[in-house]
């Protein structure tokens, strides 16, 4: 267990930092030029765009689906008909592959076959949805049809947590007369809290991961709008051979996860510890 | 199964592999070849290969980048093919340096590479004086194709001639309600709108300064301004459809008569002929303009890594001889839509646009690389970036002159 956290995720970490301060192009080489791939990284207008994009993608991406997989999950739990069906529908998206589905989305998406089209056919000539080539809107496609994907599994999740909720509970506020929403407000999401911080972690690394989607839907286009870190990464592994150039952004990336998920490992364990002092 | 039948196979497979010779020279080829005019052009080298004595072993792997990183991987990790795919481009010349290919020299000076290869070509195979590669086949990826079609039903006369009659020609098919310019939005597309521009209207000259010799002084010209302003006014021609559609995509709107013109390479020839579309007929197809236009040069090339295995060589050599001669070449390029590497072939059964670029390609100061070919992918790769930006938004002229010097500079 021990050589294979240091082997294989230490060491290849490792191993990306020595190439990212190297010359490397086609193949890894052992010398040493300091941050200057650091420095042609953050001059390189691709790689900057890329990065505003990850990053208001990833909070819209992060709070709608929350969003929507709470909703969902609060609908499923008022004990509905069909409850099962219900759950494989909303979870099914997760289940496909987004390579595959990503093209259905792009169909869907473009003018000239998709939405658009279709409404206009209906008798409304001037709408216009026409985001997937549009500069400034197409970001906000992929963060539609990954939201589309992922509030499944959030549901599914968070409607684990509120079956963990204690039945008593609901029948105490119900003799104090206290309305559901607010119960669900105060007591409720508090008592979520654990499986808030898992969703969040879970969601996050989706965000960093983001690349499918972004290459079957848009292929970071167009021009470079859609452009995302793990593409600009891609791209430069294997289509540009310049491996030190692609190191070093994976390693701005793993900086990057590390801002994110450290807090809230730290914050957690110190719970857990208190938890353990009582 | 039972123990009559194990032995009956084991039997066979022994029967099987001594009848192929045991020291038959026997390559492993990487490519990415998986098209269906491609594995139809590719077959014909395997054909050739058997012929010629050889065993053919067809590794092939969809989507050239994937080909290519499997080929370094298996190097890396010890286990190369016998040959493996390139573009003839910058690709391989990392490999080069790094001591991993083997030179096909002894078959590059017994049959004279020197005498009938492109010079362009002969520039990228040879380096230092050795050869690294055999090529394979050549493409030229800025013909300008037209619908018959739908440049009569646009009321246009005669073939566009220069730069200026070509945006006279768009805004005619513009006013008859046809997509002037079927365009795929994808920045390697846009790559190539540049280089047709920067051929055509640049010169053979600027496009040197520009790509090959990566002179600040022509990047900030007011020459290549031009050839800028000219690219992105095409960009008025493109419909909304465009971003994201793939190239075939384009084609098959020529093909409709929805469109009128499309740049791309010759390998758009292969979707005109699936749909039984015949060149002077249907659609026309236009090298360049003006007698003097340069005549861009890309194509495919096998390289050979260092192997173990002793036997590997004599297939690298029995493999460069045979893709490089006359009848493979013909036949080849009869089923990939591309040109052959040398003049010195028959070319009756081509068709009448392979007839035209064979003819140009005659004259040798009309050849010249696409930019993959004089700058490194990485470069090539930045440019691209810059340039398909530049297509989609507006940015001001000067910081493109800017950000591509600041491209060309880096990444050495």
């Amino acid at each position: 267990m021990a050589i294979t956290v240091i082997v294989g995720y230490l060491g290849t970490a490792i191993w990306t930092l020595k190439v990212s301060v190297s010359s490397s192009r086609t193949f890894p080489v052992d010398d040493f030029v300091g941050l200057a791939q650091y420095v042609r990284l953050f001059g390189n207008d691709r790689w900057l765009l890329s990065l505003e994009n990850l990053a208001l993608y990833g909070v819209i991406f992060i709070l709608a689906t929350m969003i929507i997989g709470l909703l969902l999950a609060i609908f499923i739990d008022q004990k509905v008909a069909g409850e099962g069906v219900l759950r494989t529908v909303f979870l099914y998206p997760y289940a496909m592959s987004f390579v595959a589905t990503g093209l259905v989305w792009q169909w869907v998406l473009n003018p000239g076959s998709g939405i658009q089209d279709a409404v206009r056919r209906m008798g409304f000539p001037d709408f216009t949805f026409d985001w997937i080539v549009n500069q400034d809107m197409v970001i906000y496609t992929i963060v539609i049809a990954t939201v589309w994907q992922a509030a499944g599994l959030v549901m599914a999740m968070f409607l684990a947590g509120l079956r963990g909720i204690d039945d008593d509970i609901w029948k105490a506020t119900r003799i104090d007369g206290i309305p559901a929403w607010r119960v669900y407000v105060s007591i409720v999401l508090p008592m979520l809290g654990p499986t808030i911080a898992t969703v969040f972690v879970l969601l996050s690394t989706a965000v960093i991961k983001l690349f499918d989607s972004v290459v079957s839907m848009t292929q970071g286009g167009p021009g470079t709008a859609s452009e995302v870190p793990t593409k600009f990464i891609m791209d430069h592994l294997f289509g540009r051979a310049n491996i030190a150039l692609a190191s070093a952004a994976s390693i701005v990336m793993l900086l990057t996860v590390i801002a994110i998920v450290a807090p809230i490992l730290y914050a957690r364990s110190r719970a857990l510890k208190r938890a353990g002092s009582q | 199964m039972n123990q009559a039948k194990v032995a009956a196979v084991a039997l066979m497979a022994i029967a099987f592999c001594s009848g192929v010779h045991a020291d038959a020279p026997k390559a492993e080829v990487i490519h990415w070849w998986t098209s269906g005019g491609e594995s139809a052009a590719v077959k014909t080298i395997a054909e050739a290969y058997r012929s010629a004595g050889g065993v053919w072993v067809d590794t092939a792997i969809a989507v050239g980048e994937q080909a290519r990183s499997v080929t370094v991987n298996r190097i890396v990790g010890g286990n190369p093919p016998t040959a493996a795919q390139f573009n003839t481009t910058k690709q391989f010349l990392d490999m080069v340096e790094q001591g991993v290919l083997n030179n096909v020299d002894q078959v590059a000076i017994k049959d004279g590479w020197e005498k009938f290869l492109p010079e362009t070509v002969l520039n990228v195979v040879r380096v230092k004086g050795h050869f690294y590669a055999a090529p394979v086949s050549i493409h030229m990826p800025t013909w300008i194709w037209y619908s018959k079609a739908a440049f009569k039903k646009a009321g246009i006369t005669g073939e566009p001639k220069t730069v200026d009659e070509l945006f006279a020609a768009l805004d005619k098919l513009k006013t008859a309600g046809i997509i002037p310019l079927a365009h795929g939005g994808q920045a390697w597309q846009e790559n190539i709108l540049f280089t047709a521009i920067l051929a055509n209207l640049g010169g053979k000259e600027l496009y040197l300064k520009i790509l090959r010799d990566r002179d600040p002084i022509a990047v900030k010209s007011e020459a290549f301004k031009k050839v800028l302003v000219t690219f992105k006014r095409l960009r008025g021609y493109v419909d909304n459809g465009a971003p994201g559609r793939h190239w075939n995509d384009a084609t098959a709107l020529l093909i409709t008569g929805r469109a009128g013109i499309q740049i791309m390479g010759d390998w758009a020839k292969g979707e005109f002929s699936n749909a039984n579309q015949v060149p002077g007929r249907d659609f026309g197809c236009i090298a360049g303009f003006g007698a003097n236009s340069p005549y861009i040069i890309q194509g495919d090339v096998f390289v050979f890594p260092k192997s173990k295995d002793p036997n590997a060589a004599r297939a690298q050599m029995l493999m460069a001889s045979v893709i490089t001669a006359p009848a493979t070449q013909v036949q080849f390029s009869i089923k990939k839509g591309s040109l052959p590497i040398r003049t010195d072939v028959d070319s009756s059964k081509m068709d009448l646009c392979a007839r035209q670029g064979l003819e140009i390609m005659k004259d040798k100061s009309r050849q010249l690389g696409n930019g993959e070919i004089y700058l490194s992918p990485d470069q090539n790769g930045a440019l691209a970036d810059i340039l398909t930006a530049y297509w989609n938004k507006d940015i001001a002229i000067e910081k493109v002159q800017r950000d591509i010097l600041a491209a060309l500079k880096d990444g050495q």
